[in-house]
């Protein structure tokens, strides 16, 4: 490899970077800007400083017949949470399960969670909308999250990770004393706390983006989501204020851009702690 | 502190025997070291101690209490495993205190605890260190050391040292005999090792294919091998094997390779022309002026000695073991010292003691060591 700096490299790699910054600082620029404007195609790359008061305006106050921008973050924050901590309980223990324990139907049980995986949520929707109204949980929180927090991939995942915990370390705990639920708690989680980080982070954002089952689930307007209220806003006949659709999405962004940053430090870290 | 007895302890996995009834007594602070090659079931009897496998029979008494039923962790006894098997997120301190803390001792009880094994190993620097940032040799040490707190009645060794270098495995092997004596803790010791079961064992069990080959001390057992398995694998390099016949009624063997020897140490019983093995360590046979011929196939210079592979005229294999440089010949003459003959029954294998001196079958169940 010959020193020295790689022009054409950078130019490429510069290149990508704006390929996907731009659209951002679209985003990011057009919400300063006036509504009628951007309808007419007439969107500037510079924003407008005077227009930055929309960003308060949609947090607090909300956009024309939306919930504000507040109200809907946290909503979808509290799903997203859920969905992710869930699933992650729910896998880690049934991987536990089938990794750790000698029990009847073990393989069984093993491959009819592998075989969900083939069934994509739209596939059972409408069963799970029903199952969900037999509890009565249609519009309400728990009715955003609970059946969406069983996962195979996870489950999948974590079956891998518990496999390669060698045999001597669990023996060495047994010969310690340590239960099933300590073993779990004490080495089980800990070694494989980077996996946690890193699954947390996917399915954080794949919680923060569920459309469909919020949509069908709650129509009450007070467990609008995030993703759900810039849909509505842009759904508004031909006068959609694309200034308010703007600032609501670019406020969307920051809560997985934050949990992204947050969490990296943490699974970079175990990564590199983690025995070779 | 503490004896252990296995009674009629027999294992298998399905259909294939792993152990076919071992019977065995330890003395308090006895050291028995259990050899034998891969897949003898030397690990699987030592898993069979620990609790980590249900014997399919026999009884494990722990100072005369049957434990064979108990969890691991309520038998009061710890284990060194091959790979260490240290927490890796966990520091020196917490590894070692791991047990301690599921056991409910205080904070001040665990810490004394830990420092006095840490003491013990030349630990104390490295407690809030992790098992990575160790050495080899370190982690075997923090190992041994997370046994050592429990203060329990067995130690169980599961081949500690072969994954260390050879220089420190000579090193960390008298660590551990030292550290053994010291703390007078009742020891099993499983090793492929015969470097490590010759010098760490008070007495040494050697496993054939899950049987007992041999249970003694390890000095009886190069001297006087059970049988042709125990005489091969014992002693390095390995012991020389010819065929032979009983002649002078009883009172010699004649080598299928033509001379006829005399035993040193009296006649052998069984018929004229009974089929034998004899058996010769290679430092046992002397280069001389007439004896067996043998032509030289590879000489091994070691230094200080040089082993001569050659072969007789009937074609079978000999290594002698000759002080100082090997002459450049092609041709030499071997000379076999009768006092250091084995003599074994070809058939059975096993060794054939002479007349008047019969022992029978090894002594399984011998007393401990007399300290």
């Amino acid at each position: 490899m010959k020193r020295g700096p790689d022009y054409v490299t950078h130019a490429v790699l510069i290149l990508g970077v704006l390929l996907f910054a731009l659209p951002v600082w679209l985003v990011l620029a057009g919400a300063t800007q006036d509504s009628d404007a951007i309808s007419r195609g007439e969107l500037s790359l510079l924003p407008d400083p005077s227009g930055l008061g929309i960003y308060a305006r949609v947090l607090f106050a909300g956009a024309q017949g939306a919930q504000p921008v507040w109200h809907m973050l946290l909503v979808s924050t509290g799903m997203a949470l859920a969905i992710a901590v869930g699933k992650i309980v729910i896998s880690v223990l049934s991987a536990y399960a089938v990794v750790f324990f000698r029990f009847p139907f073990r393989q069984l049980a093993f491959w009819a969670i592998f075989i969900t995986l083939m069934l994509p949520v739209e596939v059972r929707i409408i069963p799970t909308y029903a199952v969900m109204a037999g509890f009565g949980l249609i519009n309400s929180f728990t009715g955003l999250w609970l059946p969406l927090i069983a996962s195979a991939t996870a489950t999948l995942l974590f079956r891998q990770v518990f496999t390669a915990i060698p045999d001597e370390l669990v023996e060495a705990a047994r010969m310690d004393g340590a239960g099933p639920l300590r073993f779990l708690r004490d080495i089980a989680l800990p070694v494989s706390s980077a996996n946690v980080a890193a699954l947390f982070v996917i399915l954080f954002v794949y919680g923060w983006n569920q459309y469909l089952w919020p949509l069908l689930v709650a129509t009450d307007p007070r467990l609008d989501t995030i993703v759900i209220g810039i849909v509505k806003l842009i759904g508004v006949e031909n006068q959609t204020d694309w200034g308010a659709v703007m600032a609501t999405a670019t406020l969307a962004l920051l809560p997985p851009v934050f949990v992204v940053l947050l969490m990296q430090r943490w699974f970079v870290a175990g990564l590199t702690e983690g025995e070779k | 502190m503490a004896t252990l007895e296995l009674q009629g302890l027999r294992k298998s996995f399905g259909e294939t025997e792993v152990l076919r009834r071992i019977d065995l007594s330890l003395a308090d602070g006895e050291m028995l070291v259990i050899v034998g090659a891969s897949g003898c079931g030397k690990s699987t009897l030592l898993r069979l101690v620990a609790g980590l496998e249900t014997p399919t029979e026999g009884r494990i008494l722990l100072d005369g209490t049957d434990v064979a039923a108990r969890d691991p962790a309520d038998r009061d006894i710890a284990m060194v495993f091959q790979n260490y098997a240290l927490y890796p997120h966990m520091t020196v301190f917490d590894n070692m205190a791991y047990g301690l803390r599921i056991r409910g001792l205080s904070r001040d009880a665990i810490k004394q605890r830990v420092d006095e094994a840490a003491g013990l190993l030349g630990l104390g620097e490295l407690l809030q260190r992790k098992p990575r940032q160790l050495s080899g040799g370190q982690r075997q040490r923090v190992a041994m050391g997370r046994a050592i707190v429990r203060e329990p009645k067995l130690f169980l060794f599961d081949e500690p040292l072969s994954n260390l270098d050879a220089k420190l495995r000579v090193q960390m092997r008298a660590e551990i005999r030292r550290l053994q004596r010291r703390l007078g803790v009742t020891s099993l010791y499983v090793t492929h090792d015969q470097v490590e079961a010759m010098t760490l064992g008070d007495r040494l069990l050697v496993l054939h294919n899950g049987h007992p080959a041999q249970l003694a001390t390890p000095i009886e057992v190069f001297e006087h091998p059970a049988d042709t398995y125990v005489a091969g694998f014992i002693g390095a390099p390995a012991m020389n094997f010819l065929d032979a016949t009983l002649t002078e009624s009883g009172q010699a063997a004649r080598l299928a390779a033509g001379p006829v020897l005399r035993f040193a140490d009296g006649p052998r019983p069984g018929p004229e022309g009974h089929r034998l093995t004899i058996g010769i360590r290679p430092e046992h046979l002397a280069l001389a002026g007439e004896g067996l011929p043998l032509a030289v196939e590879l000489v091994e210079p070691l230094g200080s000695e040089s082993l001569i592979h050659g072969r007789l005229p009937n074609g079978v294999d000999l290594v002698v073991k000759h002080a100082g440089h090997a002459p450049n010949e092609e041709r030499l003459h071997v000379a076999l010292r009768p006092e250091h003959m084995h003599v074994f029954d070809h058939e059975t294998g096993r060794r054939l003691p002479p007349k008047g001196a019969e022992t029978g079958p090894p002594r399984l169940v011998a007393a401990g060591s007399d300290r």
